[in-house]
């Protein structure tokens, strides 16, 4: 009993962490509606700029993150004001493409500054802290907080995007650009804008990725199959969606790992494939759309 | 006075094949012919890079007849290449079936597999049902790789068994006087040459059929097309199954070439999706003579330059997203349009006699 | 010099030529209709002054300034701004949020604020916190006039504010216009309804497939004329 006990409270901290690596994916698809194919690979390469801050600077990876985030704000901006505004149209195609081209070249480079080596976010005695819940259960203290982040991170996001005016652009942009346009919002600016919040994101999603466990250029792929999942689940447009889509897959996932550890990762595909054809709109899906 | 009771009558013909095409017709025989013949003078190393070309070639068309006309943007068609090798791998190792014999029963097996995917995956629209697909190919992945008797997650090999069973083989090493290894990747050779120009001819088929004329309209204008009666979801459905099939087939003769299978190599990204999306943006989408220019020169570049390794890959990702960017329609797209060129015509023309 | 004015406008849909080469002008305090049958070319004519289709930068002047090629944003920045056809509210938005957004490109001075608007259409008052998609279809044109003088325009283009609504719905949308030229804004108004258009109107343009038929003002114009003008002979 303990053991499943166990499996369901690993997997609801599992789910904080895939709502982290989510939320960055469900705000870009939310404003721009954008689906990023590196996206996965952006997080990777935010905890590799985590890593190298924390080294070179010599800073525990907590404080790394604050002198990352505004870095990678003008990244994501610059990237969305060069590059992806010019994706910008109805055709599916080119945003689809220039964002897989992107996903090889990120990995690829990583590969070559940093070689296929597994790495490690350190922060000393909190990897390893844990609460015990009694019953030989025990929380790890970097899973708790990834969760209370993520609902920190998503609390934060519907504040931004319901009672501020550049939350009103968004929402307006994304669901008539033409009018947003009537209004006086510049989109590419805007677009801009929410693409560097959406690395904001990303990079607290890369800060506890890397303390949480090992990581290299090579698995940005399966992190956006995940945060892709966790969205699809909890339905789209829907922020606290995303929360209860990641914390479904996680406990998909770590059920299915109770049963045969090699089957966690297989688990959480067919449960997402389950939910997509008894509630393809999601759990939470927005009244529109 | 009624004037049109003077003027002679018209008649209207529909036209697809030009002067250009018949030339094309001409020197496709040809070609054929030649690759044909091809291993009597040819090197081994020739032989084998020309299986690569010949059965890129032949995803990369499967491809853009999903992507580039039915709309489909697939990133997951390696589940088919894969499963397609598996198939072989199981019907020949434990069903001990004739290799070329597995091949097409591959392709039909796929397309059943392909059923169930379709209807789970077409609840995914424009974007997200690329990514869906891509979900469904690590499911594949992760499914075969619990499969024990198949090598599980490390893979296995075909055993000499199965690769000395290949029909042709002692009648390619009398006529052509070469040893074993060679004959079987000869055979391999003239059924890839098949797939491939199967994989075309059946491509052309459909687009110059009712229905391809209908997933032309579906390629330039989804709304449009539905207003007019095309069921889209039925024709959409048909070429992901078809495309399944092909691809299936194609997996198939890949790992039967190779001898060698493991669920991380058969389900690749990189080589079954990366490699073929390039090819086909680079040579031309929603064109039929794009692929062929695109995997020319990809087999080029590949042969020259993937010794680079990393740097090699970041290469193609770069003149991916440029070619993209300032040039959509590809070099053949961009020549096409410039002179008005076509080889294998599927447009269809009005023509009006008297 | 007149506020707003088009010289040889023109404007395309892909290869098809929608307007060919539109004089008009505007002056301030004016009230300008434009009439004509569907399709010829009264909703493009405005979007192309709002600055969603681009062309030569001086076939719009505004206040002698060259907009033609200027983008929409940009535009509206400058006092022009457009009620959509057909409304277009923003669904994920509330009544309240829809006219703040409005205000999002406010960069002029002028009275126009919420409260302002509120008493232009106070029942929207009552409903500033509903969803737009509930309100009634009178209700929803007052949310987008409302919207676009959020942003205190000098310029107000109305295309078809009157289609789909009830005469008295009509009337009291259009009880509002004389409230908003006394705060300094100048209307062209696109109509179907030629009756009302007439009566609220200083001058009249009649559209016929892309080009001017007929222009005057309104009790000058027959009701010959206006009928040739606008079905063509």
């Amino acid at each position: 009993m303990t053991g499943w006990l166990d499996a369901l409270i690993q997997g609801v901290l599992l789910g904080g962490l895939y709502a982290l690596l989510a939320a960055g994916l469900s705000l870009m698809f939310g404003v721009m509606r954008l689906v990023n194919l590196a996206h996965g690979d952006l997080i990777v390469l935010a905890a590799f700029a985590i890593l190298v801050l924390a080294g070179k600077l010599g800073l525990d990876p907590f404080v790394a993150v604050l002198v990352a985030l505004p870095i990678l704000f003008v990244v994501g901006f610059a990237l969305q004001h060069v590059l992806l505004n010019r994706t910008l149209g109805r055709d599916l195609l080119p945003p689809l493409l220039v964002t897989f081209g992107l996903s090889i070249i990120i990995e690829n480079g990583l590969l070559q500054l940093f070689s296929a080596d597994s790495q490690r976010l350190r922060s000393g005695a909190i990897e390893t802290a844990s609460i015990p819940l009694g019953g030989g259960i025990a929380v790890g203290v970097v899973p708790l907080l990834t969760l209370l982040s993520a609902i920190s991170m998503i609390v934060l996001l519907n504040l931004i995007f319901y009672r501020t005016p550049i939350g009103r652009a968004f929402r307006a942009t994304s669901d008539d650009l033409e009018v947003a346009q009537l209004m006086g919002v510049d989109h590419r600016r805007i677009f801009a804008v929410a693409m560097g919040l959406a690395f904001v994101v990303i990079t607290i999603a890369a800060l506890y990725l890397g303390l949480r466990a090992n990581f290299d250029p090579t698995i940005g792929p399966a992190r956006l199959l995940y945060a892709f999942e966790a969205v699809i689940i909890g339905g789209l447009g829907s922020f606290w969606g995303t929360l209860a889509g990641g914390i479904v897959l996680g406990l998909a996932q770590t059920i299915g790992a109770r049963i045969d550890p090699e089957w966690q990762i297989l688990a959480g595909h067919l449960a997402f494939l389950a939910v997509l054809v008894i509630r393809p709109r999601g759990l939470f899906p927005r009244a529109q759309d | 006075m009624d004037e049109t009771a003077s003027r002679p009558a018209q008649t209207f013909r529909i036209k697809t094949a030009g002067r250009t095409s018949h030339v094309a017709v001409v020197a496709a025989i040809a070609i054929l012919l030649v690759l044909t013949l091809l291993p009597v003078f040819a090197s081994r190393t020739l032989i084998q890079d020309m299986i690569f070309l010949f059965y890129m070639l032949a995803l990369a068309q499967c491809w853009n007849l999903l992507a580039g006309y039915a709309g489909l943007i697939s990133v997951g068609q390696q589940a088919f290449v894969g499963l397609g090798g598996y198939l072989l791998f199981a019907l020949t190792l434990v069903g001990g079936l004739n290799p070329l014999l597995a091949i097409p029963i591959a392709g039909v097996i796929a397309a059943l597999f392909a059923l169930p995917t379709a209807l789970v995956v077409f609840r995914l629209r424009g974007a997200y049902f690329a990514i869906g697909t891509w979900v469904v190919a690590e499911v594949y992945r992760l499914g075969f790789a619990q499969v024990k008797p198949l090598g599980g997650g490390t893979g296995t090999s075909l055993t000499p068994a199965v690769t000395s069973s290949v029909s042709g083989i002692e009648w390619v090493r009398m006529l052509l006087d070469v040893r074993t290894p060679a004959a079987r990747d000869i055979i391999s050779y003239w059924v890839a040459l098949a797939l491939m120009a199967g994989t075309l001819a059946a491509v052309y088929l459909i687009l110059r059929s009712r229905r391809g004329l209908a997933l032309g309209a579906i390629r330039d204008h989804e709304t449009a097309a539905a207003s007019v009666g095309v069921d889209i979801y039925r024709i959409r459905f048909a070429v992901y199954v078809a495309t399944a099939a092909m691809t299936g087939m194609i997996g198939a003769l890949v790992y039967l070439q190779k001898a060698r299978i493991s669920p991380d190599a058969a389900f690749a990204v990189l080589d079954w999706t990366a490699y073929v999306i390039f090819i086909v943006i680079i040579g031309g989408i929603g064109t039929m003579e794009g692929p062929v220019i695109g995997a020319i020169i990809f087999y080029l570049m590949q042969r020259y330059l993937a010794d680079f390794g990393a740097w090699y890959l970041i290469l193609l990702g770069v003149l991916g997203i440029l070619v993209m960017l300032f040039a959509p329609r590809g070099l053949w797209g961009h020549v096409a349009e410039r002179y008005g060129l076509t080889l294998f015509p599927t447009r269809r023309r009005l023509v009006v006699d008297g | 010099m007149p506020l707003l004015e088009t010289r040889q406008l023109t404007a395309f849909y892909g290869d098809f030529q929608a307007l060919f080469g539109i004089d008009t002008t505007l002056d301030a305090s004016e009230t300008v209709a434009i009439i004509g049958a569907n399709g010829a070319g009264k909703s493009t004519f405005l979007k192309a002054i709002a600055g969603l289709i681009q062309g030569e930068p001086d076939s719009v002047l505004l206040d002698g300034a060259p907009i033609g090629a200027r983008p929409a944003a940009e535009i509206v920045r400058r006092g022009v701004a457009l009620v959509p056809e057909g409304r277009r509210l923003f669904p994920s938005l509330t009544v309240e949020e829809n006219l703040l957004i409005g205000g999002y490109g406010r960069k002029l001075p002028g009275p126009w604020t919420l409260d302002r608007v509120y008493a232009l259409f106070p029942v929207l008052r009552e409903r500033r916190h509903s969803a737009t998609p509930t309100l009634s279809g009178g209700q929803q044109q007052m949310v987008a006039v409302g919207r676009a003088l959020m942003s205190n325009p000098r310029v107000l283009l109305c295309d078809e504010i009157s289609l789909g609504l009830a005469p008295i719905v009509i009337a009291d949308i259009y009880a509002g216009l004389p409230r908003i030229k006394a705060e300094g804004t100048s209307v062209v108004l696109v109509e179907q309804d030629i009756v009302q258009a007439m009566k609220v109107a200083n001058r009249v343009y009649c559209f016929q497939e892309g080009r001017l038929s007929l222009t005057g003002r309104p009790r000058d114009l027959s009701r010959e004329q206006i009928h040739r003008a606008y079905f063509g002979s």
